[in-house]
C-alpha cells in the first residue's frame, strides 16, 4: 500500500510526522520548565531532591525526542536540515550547548567529587530551561517571519546576516514565541511535578507549585495573545502552482480558514490548556499535565500545519523569496520517503512501550523516603 | 559553486574530529558495559544471591556516569552534519539521513526508556522486568551503533544509490543495499566487539586496582571472571572482524589500504609490514624508500588483502598515476573524466535554466558516460587523493599490536582466576590497570585510521571534504571549536573525578549509603 502512495502524499505524511515529533517535544519540555522551577520552588533539600529526581526520570525522553526531530527532518527534508542548521549556525549551536550541559547535570549534580559543585549543575539546568527553550521558540518563529538566506543553483546556502541566526531572537514575534514556550514549559513542569510527587508531610510545597501554574500561565498569556493576533494579521509567504513565492496579506489567517481542521486543533488545544490550568489551580487536580500536554501537542500541530500546508513555504527566506523552502522542494526523493514510511510503521509500537514503561514506573508517586533509600540523583 | 576557504574546511574537520573523538571515549564503554551489566544481573536473577546484586549495582552506577556524558557528546554530532557539512547533508541527506532517523526511532528510544527502569526501577517493577530492561538498554545501545555505523560505512563505500542530475544530488535506490553493505557489516561487528573489549578492560582494570589495594576481593574476583571470559571471546572476534575490515578496505578503498601499509609501489605477493618507521620525506613517485626501517612478512599482505598470497596489491603510485599492466586506473585519468562530468553537469543546468531541452539532453548523455568520476573533477591535483600515510600507518599498527596484546592479557587473568591465585599475581595486576588506557588508545587510533584514511573524501570517490562544508566564516567554526574543547574537557574532567571517587567509595560504600 505504502509503495503506491504518490510523491505529494508522502511529502504531506512526512510533514505530519515531523510535526508530531516536534509537538511531542514541546509537550516534553515540561522537563525544561521544571528545570527552571527548581530554584524558586524548592525551599529545602528534600524538595530540591524531589524535583530533580522527578524530572531526572524523564529528561532522556525529551532529549531523545529532540534528537529524533533532527533525524526525521534530516531524512525527510534534508534541504531544510542543511539550510537551517548550516545557515542559522549560532542559534542551533547555542541551543545544543544548553542541552549538552543539561545532559550531564542530573547525573553529576549530587555525586561526590563532581568538580563544579551542585549549584553549578543546577545553573546548567536553569540555562537549558530558559535560553534553550527561548531560542527554540525563536527558531520556530522564523517559520512565519522568515530568515536571511539565499540558495545558489546547487542549493548551497549563503546566510545574509552576520549574526547567523541569532538575529531571529530580536524580532518581537519570534521573541514572543520563545517567551511563550518558556512560560508554557514552566506551566507544564509544575503540573508534571504535581502529578508525580507524593506531598505527604511536605509543607506548602504543593501549594507553591499550584501557584506557579497560575502565575506562569498569566505570564504566558500576553505573549500568546500577541502571537495569535500577529499571526492572523501578518503578511505571510505563499507559493503558487509554478513554485513562485510571494507575500500575501493575512496568509496564515487564510490557511486556518482553508483548513478548518487545523483551526479546530488550535482552538481545542488552547481550550485544553486553559481547562488544565483552571482544574489544577482551582479544583486541586493533579492530572492537569495530561490535558495541558495534549493541548500543547494540538497547538504545536496547528502551528506546524499552518506553516507548512496550503501552499505555504515552511522555511521562508526574507532575503530571497525564491529560495524559500516548501515541503515539496525541500523533501527527499520519493524512494527515501517511501522507505522511511515503512520504518515509521514502528512508531506506534515505540509509543506503546514508552507509555507502558511510563505507567509502570509512575504507578506510585515519588516520595522523599524513596530517594533517600533507593537509587536517586 | 562557492569558492572554498581551506582554513574553514580544516577547522570544520578539526571540530568534527574533536567532537567525534570525545564521543567515542564514552560510547564503546557504554556498548560493552551495558552488556556486562546485563550479564551480571542475569547471574543475580539466576542465583538470587545478594552479592551479585551489589556487584551489578556497582557497575551500573559507573555505567550511568559514563552514559550521561556519552549522550551529552552525542547530540552535537547529529546536528553537526547540518551545521558544518550542510552541502554534504543536502547532497546525500536522502541516504545518510535515513539511518540516523531509524536510529532515533528505534535505538535511542529503547535506551532512553529502559534506562530509567534500569536505574530507578529496582523497587518499582518486577525482578524479571528489571532484568529485561537492562538487556533492552544493552540491545538499544548496540542497535544505535548499527545505524550510525551503517551511515558511516556508506561514506566509506557508497552503494544503493544513484546521482540525480536534475537535483544534483545522490538519491537512495535500495535501502537494503545500504543496510547490508559488506562494509557496514564489518564496521558494525568490529566496532561493537571492540566496545566489548574496552568494557572488559574497564572491569578488569578496576578489579585489579581493588586487588592491589586488598579491597572488595570477592567482588573483584567475580567481576574478573565474567569480564575476562567476555573480553577473551570479544577480542578474538575483534581480530576476526578487523581482518574483514582490512579485506573490505583492499576491495573498496585500496588507497586507504596502501596508506596504512605504507605501500607505494604495488607488488605481486606483497609483504605485510609488522613494524616500521615511516620516512616522512617520501612523496609519491620519488625514489626514496617509504620506511627508515621495517620488519616485513613476505606475501602476507596479498593474502590479507585478496585472500590470495600471490595476488597483486596496488600501491599509492599505481593508484595515483595508473598502472596499465595491472589495469589500475590512476587518479590523474579519473580527474580528466571527472572534470568533463563537472562541465557537462554545468551545461546541463544551464540548458535547463534556458529551457533548451535538446541541449539539456545532449549534456545529460555526455554526463552519464563520466558521472562516476564526478567527485574527481573537484580535486586540484592527483596527489591530493593520497591521505596522510604516517597517520594511517601508525594508527593501524598501534591498533593491531594492541589487538594482539589484549587477548593474551584476558587469557592470563582468566587462567589465574580459575587457579584461584589472581590476587597474588602482583606483577600482572598493574598490566590490568594500565590496559584500560591502552584500550582507549586502540579505540581512538582505529577511528583515526578509518577517517583520516578516507581523506580527501567525505564520501569515498564522490564528494571531497572541501565541497561538503557549510559556507561559514572560518571564525565561527573556530569559536565553536574552542567552546567544544573547553566544555567537553571540563565535563570529561568532572566525569573522571566522579568515577574515581565512586570507585574509591566502592560497592559496599554505595550499599551503606543507600541504607543510611
Ligand atoms: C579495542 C579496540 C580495537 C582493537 C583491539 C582493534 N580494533 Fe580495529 N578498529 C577499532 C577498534 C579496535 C574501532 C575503533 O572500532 C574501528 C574504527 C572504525 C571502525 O569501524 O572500527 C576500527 C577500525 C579498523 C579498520 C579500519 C576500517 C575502515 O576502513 O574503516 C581496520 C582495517 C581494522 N580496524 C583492523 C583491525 C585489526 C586487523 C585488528 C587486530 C586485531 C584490530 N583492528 C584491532
Ligand atoms: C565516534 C567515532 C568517530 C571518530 C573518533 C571519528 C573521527 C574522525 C576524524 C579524526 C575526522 C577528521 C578526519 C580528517 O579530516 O582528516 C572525522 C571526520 C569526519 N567524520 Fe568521523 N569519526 C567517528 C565516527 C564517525 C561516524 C559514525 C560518522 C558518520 C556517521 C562520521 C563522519 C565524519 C564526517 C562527516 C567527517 C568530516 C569530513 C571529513 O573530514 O572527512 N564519523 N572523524
Ligand atoms: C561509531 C560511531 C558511534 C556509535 C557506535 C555511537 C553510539 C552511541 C551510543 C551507544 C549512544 C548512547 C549514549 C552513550 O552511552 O554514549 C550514543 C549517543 C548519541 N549519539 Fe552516538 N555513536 C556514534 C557516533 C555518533 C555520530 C557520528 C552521531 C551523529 C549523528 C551520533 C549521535 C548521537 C546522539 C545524538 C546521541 C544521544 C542520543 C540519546 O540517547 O538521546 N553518534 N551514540
Amino acid at each position: 500500500m505504502i509503495s503506491n502512495l504518490d510523491y505529494g502524499t508522502l511529502q504531506h505524511i512526512w510533514w505530519i510526522l515531523c510535526s508530531v515529533v516536534g509537538s511531542l517535544f514541546l509537550f516534553l519540555t515540561f522537563v525544561q520548565g521544571g528545570n527552571t522551577l527548581l530554584w524558586q520552588m524548592a525551599k529545602n533539600d528534600a524538595e530540591n531532591a524531589l524535583i530533580i529526581n522527578s524530572l531526572g526520570r524523564k529528561w532522556e525522553l525529551t532529549f531523545t525526542t529532540l534528537v529524533l526531530f533532527g533525524g526525521a527532518l534530516f531524512a525527510a527534508f534534508p534541504k531544510f536540515y542543511a539550510t537551517s542548521f548550516g545557515g542559522a549556525y549560532w542559534v542551533w549551536m547555542l541551543i545544543l550547548f544548553t542541552f549538552i550541559l543539561q545532559a550531564v547535570s542530573f547525573e553529576f549534580r549530587k555525586k561526590p567529587g563532581n568538580l563544579l559543585g551542585a549549584k553549578t549543575y543546577e545553573f546548567f539546568l536553569l540555562i537549558n530551561g530558559t535560553v534553550g527553550v527561548l531560542l527554540i521558540g525563536a527558531a520556530v518563529g522564523t517559520f512565519f517571519t522568515g530568515s536571511n538566506f539565499s540558495l545558489n543553483a546547487y542549493n548551497q546556502v549563503t546566510w545574509t546576516h552576520p549574526l547567523r541566526g541569532l538575529e531571529a531572537a530580536f524580532s518581537l514575534f519570534n521573541l514572543s514565541m520563545g517567551l511563550f514556550l518558556v512560560f508554557n514549559a514552566r506551566v507544564l513542569g509544575a503540573m508534571y511535578l504535581l502529578n508525580n510527587i507524593d506531598f505527604t508531610a511536605m509543607n506548602g510545597f504543593e501549594a507553591r507549585l499550584r501557584k506557579a501554574v497560575w502565575i506562569n500561565f498569566l505570564c504566558a498569556l500576553p505573549f500568546l495573545l500577541y502571537l495569535l493576533v500577529s499571526l492572523l494579521m501578518m503578511q505571510g509567504f505563499s507559493v503558487d502552482a509554478t513554485g513562485v513565492v510571494s507575500m500575501v496579506a493575512n496568509k496564515y489567517l487564510q490557511n486556518l480558514l482553508a483548513m478548518p481542521m487545523v483551526l479546530c486543533l488550535l482552538l481545542v488545544g488552547l481550550i485544553l490548556v486553559v481547562l488544565a490550568v483552571f482544574g489544577t489551580v482551582f479544583k486541586a487536580g493533579t492530572k492537569g499535565i495530561w490535558l495541558a500536554g495534549l493541548g500543547t501537542v494540538f497547538v504545536g500541530l496547528a502551528l506546524f500545519f499552518t506553516a507548512g500546508f496550503n501552499h505555504t513555504p515552511f522555511y521562508p527566506s526574507k532575503a530571497d523569496l525564491q529560495s524559500s523552502l516548501t515541503i515539496i522542494n525541500a523533501s527527499s526523493s520519493r524512494y527515501t520517503l517511501m522507505a522511511m514510511t515503512y520504518v515509521a510503521l514502528g512508531i506506534p509500537f515505540v509509543l506503546a512501550y514508552v507509555a507502558y514503561v511510563w505507567s509502570q514506573m509512575d504507578s506510585r508517586k515519588l516520595t522523599a523516603h524513596e530517594i533517600a533509600t533507593e537509587e536517586g540523583y | 559553486m562557492i569558492d572554498v576557504d581551506l582554513s574553514l574546511v580544516n577547522w570544520s574537520r578539526a571540530q568534527f574530529a574533536l567532537t567525534a573523538m570525545y564521543h567515542w571515549i564514552f560510547v564503546p564503554l557504554t556498548l560493552g558495559l551495558s552488556v556486562l551489566c546485563a550479564m551480571f544481573e542475569s547471574i543475580y536473577v539466576r542465583t538470587g544471591e545478594e552479592k551479585w546484586k551489589v556487584l551489578t549495582r556497582f557497575w551500573m552506577t559507573l555505567f550511568g556516569i559514563n552514559f550521561a556524558i556519552g549522550v551529552a557528546t552525542g547530540i552535537i554530532l547529529e546536528f553537526e552534519f547540518g551545521t558544518n557539512w550542510s552541502n554534504y547533508s543536502w547532497m546525500v541527506g536522502d541516504i545518510f539521513g535515513a539511518p540516523l532517523a531509524v536510529e532515533g526511532i528505534f535505538a535511542f528510544f529503547l535506551e532512553a526508556t529502559f534506562f530509567a527502569v534500569m536505574f530507578f526501577g529496582w523497587e518499582r517493577v518486577s525482578k524479571k522486568f528489571h532484568l529485561f530492561s537492562t538487556w533492552m538498554v544493552a540491545f538499544g545501545s548496540n542497535l544505535s551503533a548499527l545505524w550510525i555505523l551503517v551511515a558511516n560505512a556508506w561514506m566509506q563505500y557508497p552503494t544503493g544509490m544513484a546521482f540525480n542530475p536534475e537535483t544534483a544530488r545522490f538519491e537512495m535506490e535500495n535501502f537494503w543495499a545500504v543496510l547490508f553493505s559488506p562494509v557496514a557489516m564489518s564496521k558494525f561487528t568490529h566496532a561493537t566487539s571492540s566496545g566489548f573489549v574496552l568494557a572488559s578492560l574497564f572491569v578488569v582494570a578496576i578489579s585489579s586496582w581493588y586487588l592491589l589495594k586488598n579491597r572488595h576481593i570477592e567482588l573483584a574476583k567475580k567481576s574478573i571472571m565474567v569480564a575476562s571470559v567476555f573480553g577473551l571471546l570479544a577480542s578474538a572476534y575483534v581480530g576476526f572482524t578487523g581482518d574483514e575490515a582490512a579485506f573490505e578496505d583492499a576491495q573498496k578503498q585500496p588507497m586507504k589500504l596502501a596508506a596504512f601499509e605504507g605501500l607505494y609501489k604495488g607488488q605481486q605477493s606483497a609483504d605485510l609490514v609488522v613494524l616500521g618507521m615511516i620516512n616522512t620525506e617520501k612523496e609519491p613517485d620519488d625514489d626514496q624508500s617509504p620506511f627508515h626501517y621495517a620488519i616485513k612478512i613476505p606475501g602476507l599482505l596479498s593474502l590479507l588483502a585478496n585472500r590470495d598470497p600471490d595476488s597483486f596489491v596496488p600501491g599509492i603510485d599505481d593508484l595515483v598515476y595508473g598502472n596499465s599492466t595491472q589495469k589500475v586506473m590512476g587518479v590523474a585519468e579519473k580527474m580528466k573524466l571527472g572534470q568533463q562530468a563537472v562541465a557537462n553537469l554545468a551545461s546541463f543546468k544551464q540548458a535547463r535554466q534556458e529551457k533548451d531541452d535538446a541541449a539539456a539532453s545532449a549534456a545529460l548523455t555526455q554526463f552519464s558516460t563520466n558521472k562516476e568520476f564526478l567527485g574527481y573533477g573537484y580535486l586540484s591535483k592527483p596527489e591530493e587523493a593520497v591521505p596522510s600515510v604516517s597517520i594511517a600507518f601508525y594508527s593501524f599498527h598501534i591498533m593491531v599490536i594492541l589487538g594482539t596484546f589484549f587477548p593474551a592479557l584476558f587469557l592470563a587473568f582468566l587462567y589465574f582466576t580459575i587457579k584461584g591465585t589472581i590476587a597474588k599475581q602482583r606483577w600482572l595486576l598493574p598490566f590490568g590497570l594500565l590496559s584500560f588506557f591502552l584500550g582507549h588508545v586502540a579505540q581512538q587510533t582505529g577511528w583515526i585510521l578509518a577517517e583520516v584514511g578516507r581523506q580527501p573524501w567525505a564520501i569515498q570517490g564522490l564528494l571531497p571534504v572541501k565541497m561538503a562544508t557549510t559556507n561559514l566564516g572560518a571564525g565561527n567554526v573556530q569559536a565553536t571549536f574552542f567552546m567544544f574543547l573547553a566544555v567537553f574537557t571540563l565535563l570529561l574532567l568532572a566525569e573522571i573525578k566522579i568515577m574515581v571517587k565512586q570507585i574509591a567509595i566502592g560497592p559496599e560504600g554505595l550499599q551503606n549509603d543507600l541504607k543510611s
